[in-house]
């Protein structure tokens, strides 16, 4: 549901189903909703099973990269003697992106349960979740939660009576965007700087403390019971559009919209009944410019093309963006581009973890020049340049930070050349309206 | 090597035959390939992170950087495609947006790589419109500065003060184009081995105090050497502007030293260029000829067995010679503590800190903490500057010859005093404390008169009615070879710039 609004009528609530219920947030409140059902049959099932159950029901990881959930679970090779580790990523920190924050706030408990599913289908006794520092409510919660769960003996050395040990605990980061990457989340909480790690090796073989290790985003994690109670077929039958994306999706929406929120629906929904109608349009008198449609980090359209989309992981590439990770930055017709893609690419230049000379002097020169084009000082070259240089910064760094500079940004100037362009004429200034 | 499985790979279009596990990067040097890199260093673990090292492998969707990548079985890799060679110049120039361009002060002038591959790929001119950024310069202890402009956070320096050093002084601080490298509170580089960090960066960040503008890279002359200031042998360049030594650098050796060297030794080089040396032969006091003095040696070694006080700084064609001419005697040892580098098997600092200690044990001379001790009526010293010794007991000697680069205090009013030049002045070898038998080259001139050890104590030993007459240092080793089991079979050409295990000491050698 649209949490603080109305959930919408066409809305398809299964992970936000509770959201503002604060009954759903209890161990009792969750078990009298169905909770923990799915984790006491998991818990009877063989890990292999679950893997496979998962995999038939098409589920791919809601972070970002939609890599197929259970073909990742079955990278973990159970029974090598080794340790195994699952790390929840509740790192949540591209910008526009907040719907693992709702699921942490308001449902606790179901991410504890597919936290403990996933641990026993990858043979892992220790989970990790580790929530960005800033999440203070959700941080909150989780602990109030694990300690409910742990004392009531649904994990912990013998979960739900299973013999099975399955230990979850809370991992605070400190505030970097890049501890969200899956390598950089692992060194910082073995306590190291939040740097990502070259792969090969992936962390299947040697992640977390150099053993096989999981990383989820807590969405994919938090849909597994509802994927376990319902039957993969059920999960799989959510699909309006492409055959290769299933289930349902958490939108967090925001910018200049009428209801922003985060909006839960079916895979392939109309991008532009979702804009228009789901979240209300745009704000009185005004009309809808651009979207970057899933999170920051991927590449800018303009609302004509979003209007055309299937919101599915190969609906939003035919438009040369991603779905991503869900976050629907909204840019009306009272933004200017040149100034909002300033401001991303700052983000980006700040966040950088300075390993990769690309991207931790590219972000920043991109950044500069970028905002000497927004205060009237750019020039024709400075765009070929713009362009030049997220060719340097696309494909050869160790993670894709530096890419997700670039993207935006390139495809902003594309769609957006005109204003680009007024500015370095000087026939407009970025603090009126453009467009 | 026969059970080592062997991958096949085309190179910049040649054939390349690596073990199983070796980096591109490493195989490409087999073909005679050098990639450009900063952050991979052979003495350190892979970081991957300066991204210069990029290569295009057939087959794979991105470039792959090199130091990373191992090889693999068909693979042909491209170098120098022209994918390849646009993202290192992509790199080059991002590392040089920020950078001062300060090569006319900067003491890495000449001998810096972000210069080198800049000038191989790198682009002409700049793009870069804005203003640099700029950080101030820091001591970082030791015999470091840190000139925080010119890094390129390749952090190899880093990782060898954490996994080499064993000492996590160094970090990167800060993030984005803010990042630098920061020292850890309460620490600084004085750890015994720290200066390494300075021939570790590859570019002119981390520089030496004590080399600080003294001299451009393209002004030294360098030759292969030894350092002389502990019996561990580390192998060394010496680098001379104007036949003065300025700097000792380390050589790489994978069986001595790897790629390092301490500070004490590195520091330790000034001696080699004092000016208050003896520069020509003293007999009774007076200036002599070579042949006046000599003539008076050999007689008085002719009058009776001599007590010998020879020195571990000798080589061992001296300490044979000596041998040779007055017999064997004793030595006395200075010593220091130890200092291990904790990433490197058998390597430290020694507590003997003289290079040729073991050589001379092995030619027949004991240690002893007064070698003057029960001095008879000829008394022979070689290389012993007497310094804390109680020379009284030489009052009832009738000859005293002594070998020195400097007159030692205390010597007899008629002692017999023959120049001879450094090691630095001379060819010869050494044998460390593993008995690897090690060779030195000549890098300066001996000052004056003074003549290279070995050819003097030819002379000497001709001059006493002994086999003499020796043309070369390595004529000389032949001959000691020849006679002396622990340097049976052993010559020149075998023991190379390298070294060579003796025949009779090889543990770990």
């Amino acid at each position: 549901m649209g949490y603080p609004h109305k959930s919408h009528p066409r809305e398809t609530p299964i992970l936000s189903k509770h959201f503002g219920d604060p009954e759903a947030r209890t161990l009792e409140g969750w078990k009298a909703r169905g909770g923990y059902k799915a984790l006491a049959q998991a818990l009877a099932t063989d890990p292999v099973a679950i893997q496979n159950l998962v995999k038939e029901s098409g589920l791919r990881g809601r972070g970002g990269a939609g890599f197929p959930t259970g073909l990742k679970w079955s990278f973990m090779k159970l029974g090598d003697g080794k340790p195994h580790y699952l790390c929840c990523n509740a790192d949540e920190s591209e910008p526009g992106t907040f719907k693992d924050r709702e699921i942490m706030r308001w449902t606790p408990h179901a991410l504890i349960e597919g936290c403990a599913i996933a641990s026993h289908a990858i043979g892992a006794e220790t989970c990790y979740i580790y929530i960005r520092g800033e999440f203070t409510e959700p941080i909150a919660v989780m602990e109030a939660a694990l300690a409910e769960a742990r004392a009531a003996g649904v994990i912990g050395d013998n979960a739900m009576g299973s013999g099975k040990k399955i230990n979850i605990w809370v991992h605070r980061g400190a505030g970097a965007y890049i501890c969200g990457e899956e390598t950089a989340l692992m060194n910082s909480i073995e306590g190291r700087r939040g740097n990502p790690r070259i792969k090969p090796p992936f962390p299947a073989v040697a992640g977390l403390f150099g053993m096989p290790t999981t990383i989820n985003n807590v969405e994919t994690l938090a849909a597994v019971p509802h994927i376990l109670n319902n039957g993969p077929e059920w999960y799989k039958a959510m699909c309006l559009s492409s055959p290769k994306s299933n289930g349902s999706k958490l939108f967090s929406v925001c910018g200049n919209v009428a209801r922003p929120g985060n909006y839960e629906v079916v895979m392939g929904f109309s991008f532009k009944e979702f804009l228009y109608d789901v979240c209300g349009g745009p704000l009185p008198g005004r009309k809808f410019k651009a979207i970057i449609p899933g999170g920051s980090s991927v590449p800018v359209i303009t609302i004509e093309e979003a209007e055309q989309v299937k919101m599915d992981y190969e609906g939003f590439m035919e438009f040369g963006t991603m779905l991503g990770s869900g976050g629907v930055i909204i840019f009306d017709d009272a933004q200017s581009m040149p100034k909002q893609l300033a401001r991303l690419a700052r983000f980006y230049a700040h966040e950088s973890c300075a390993q990769c000379t690309q991207c931790r002097e590219g972000t920043a020169w991109m950044t500069k020049i970028l905002e000497r084009i927004v205060a009237g000082q750019g020039t024709f070259e400075d765009l070929d340049t713009i362009f030049e240089l997220t060719e340097s910064m696309t494909g050869k760094t160790i993670c894709v930070l530096s890419d997700s500079c670039g993207a935006p940004v390139t495809s902003g100037i594309t769609r957006f050349r005109g204003e680009f362009e007024s500015l370095i004429t000087g026939k407009r200034s970025s603090t009126v309206a453009v467009g | 090597m026969s059970d080592q499985k062997l991958v096949n790979l085309t190179i910049e279009g040649r054939p390349v035959s690596v073990p199983e596990g070796t980096t591109i990067l490493e195989a490409a040097k087999t073909a005679g390939v050098l990639i450009p890199h900063y952050c991979y260093h052979p003495g350190l673990k892979i970081a991957g992170v300066c991204r210069m090292c990029l290569v295009e492998v057939e087959k794979m969707p991105k470039l792959a950087p090199s130091c990373a990548t191992t090889v693999g079985e068909g693979q042909v890799v491209h170098v120098y495609s022209q994918k390849a060679l646009d993202a290192r110049k992509g790199v080059l120039e991002l590392l040089l947006i920020n950078h001062p361009l300060d090569c006319p002060i900067c003491d890495q002038a000449g001998e810096c790589e972000l210069q080198d591959y800049t000038f191989q790929e790198g682009r002409a001119d700049s793009r870069y419109r804005e203003p640099k950024r700029f950080n101030p310069a820091e001591d970082f202890g030791g015999d470091v500065l840190y000139v925080t402009n010119r890094c390129i956070l390749c952090t190899r320096c880093v990782r060898y003060m954490g996994d080499v050093a064993g000492d996590r002084a160094l970090c990167v601080e800060e993030r984005g184009d803010r990042a630098h490298i920061g020292i850890a509170p309460d620490h600084d580089l004085s750890h015994p081995w720290a200066a390494n960090v300075v021939d570790l960066c590859p570019v002119g960040a981390l520089v030496s105090k004590d080399f600080l503008n003294k001299a451009r890279a393209w002004e030294l002359d360098r030759t292969a050497s030894v350092c002389p200031n502990c019996s561990q042998g580390c192998n060394i360049t010496l680098e001379t502007r104007d036949a003065n030594v300025v700097r000792m650098k380390p050589r790489t050796n994978t069986a001595v030293n790897q790629f390092y060297l301490c500070d004490e030794g590195r520091l330790n080089y000034q001696w080699i260029n004092r000016d208050d040396r003896l520069e020509v032969p003293v007999v009774a006091g007076k200036p002599a000829t070579w042949e006046q003095a000599l003539a008076a040696a050999g007689a008085a070694l002719k009058g009776g067995a001599a007590h010998v006080v020879a020195h571990g700084s000798l080589s061992n064609e001296a300490l044979w010679l000596l041998k040779q001419a007055a017999g064997t005697g004793t030595f006395r040892v200075a010593s220091g503590a130890e200092a291990p580098l904790p990433g490197v098997p058998d390597l430290a600092l020694r507590a003997d800190r003289t290079p040729n200690a073991t050589g001379a044990e092995l030619l027949g001379f004991r240690r002893a903490d007064q070698p003057l001790a029960g001095a008879g009526r000829v008394v022979v010293i070689a290389g012993d500057d007497l310094g804390g010794l109680d020379t009284a007991a030489l009052s009832g000697a009738t000859a005293v010859i002594a070998l020195c680069t400097v007159l030692p205090k205390g010597l007899p009013s008629g002692a017999i005093v023959l120049p001879i030049a450094n090691f630095a002045e001379e060819e010869g070898t050494f044998t460390n404390l593993r008995g690897r038998v090690q060779r030195f080259l000549q890098a300066r001139p001996a000052p004056g008169h003074a003549r290279a050890s070995w050819s003097v104590l030819s002379d000497l030993a001709a001059a006493a009615g002994k086999k003499g007459g020796y043309g070369s240092a390595e004529a000389v080793f032949a001959a000691m070879a020849a006679t002396e089991t622990a340097f049976g079979g052993m010559s020149y050409d075998s023991i190379g710039l390298r070294g060579q295990a003796s025949a009779t000491a090889g543990v770990n050698a």
